[in-house]
């Protein structure tokens, strides 16, 4: 579709706005594996209310919106071994990173930050090294 | 008042990452598929995230956070082995099911049975961290 990276710019706008106000009115960070992590290991029991109310607005807003959608499909795999596989990745390698996407991507790179521009190096090629191989070669997703 | 602002910023997040396309799985994956039919939107996601994020930035210059506290101190200049290692393995996880925290948690109510598989295996990897670091930290010691 055409017009998907307008919408992509919306979102993305949203999405900088969101750090913004987590940044300017609490001074934290907006990066959402740090945000979950710090409540699974107990790291961040002191802010711990305020991280689940962050986490329900991220996991509640969108169900408001979703309806003006006529059709929405997140094609996740049914595969749930990759699933499995793919969310263990994930939730390891974002705590030895120390971020993710949002954290490194969004918020460290927008301060020219050199850890998130070396992580999001490392994720994207690994991101991609990855996909192509499980898709073209494995034939698995 | 910080929860509130934090559930405003989460909901934000939530609403972009969804009006942007980040949640649906094919879009990642096919930004990452430079042998496929490659797909820009994540170029425009990004994009139009960090323009804020910049200026936010700057505003923190000066100014203290509205809910009090500190804003966080300069980032630190170190490129450790747990930063290369642990990006690595994100992006592989990430690669592979097209999905990263934030989207995990935003596109809950989509994903079914499948959505919570990944977000529990993701919580099982953020307790798995602290063992597997201290053990790479005896076998390999004296981290560069």
């Amino acid at each position: 579709m055409e017009q998907d990276w307008v919408w992509g710019l919306v979102g993305g706008l949203l999405i900088g706005l969101a750090g913004s106000v987590y940044l300017l009115a609490n001074g934290r960070i907006m990066g959402a594996s740090g945000i979950i992590g710090g409540l699974v290991d107990g790291s961040g029991r002191n802010t711990a209310k305020e991280r689940l109310y962050f986490l329900f607005g991220v996991a509640v807003f969108p169900v408001f919106i979703i309806p003006l959608y006529k059709e929405v499909d997140t094609h996740l795999t049914e595969n749930l071994w990759v699933v499995a596989i793919a969310g263990i990745l994930v939730g390891v390698g974002t705590r030895f990173a120390n971020g993710c996407t949002s954290g490194h991507g969004v918020c460290g790179i927008s301060r020219l930050s050199l850890r998130g521009m070396v992580a999001t190096v490392f994720y994207i090629l690994a991101g991609g090294i990855m996909m192509i191989f499980a898709r073209h070669f494995l034939g698995v997703i | 008042m910080r929860n509130l602002y934090s559930l405003i910023a989460g909901g934000l997040f939530g609403i972009g990452l969804t009006v942007s396309g980040m949640i649906d799985t094919t879009k990642v994956q096919g930004w990452l598929d430079v042998f496929g039919d490659w797909d820009p939107t994540l170029a425009f996601v990004m994009t139009g995230a960090i323009f804020p994020m910049m200026i936010a930035w700057r505003l923190t210059r000066g100014r203290k956070p509205l809910a009090g506290g500190e804003f966080p101190p300069a980032p630190s200049p170190v490129i450790g082995r747990n930063l290369v290692i642990g990006s690595t393995l994100f992006g592989m996880g990430w690669g592979l099911a097209g999905l990263c925290p934030g989207p995990s948690i935003a596109a809950l109510s989509l994903n079914g049975f499948g959505g919570i598989v990944f977000v529990a295996a993701m919580t099982i990897g953020m307790l798995m961290a602290p063992v597997l670091k201290a053990q790479l930290d005896t076998a390999l010691p004296n981290p560069a």
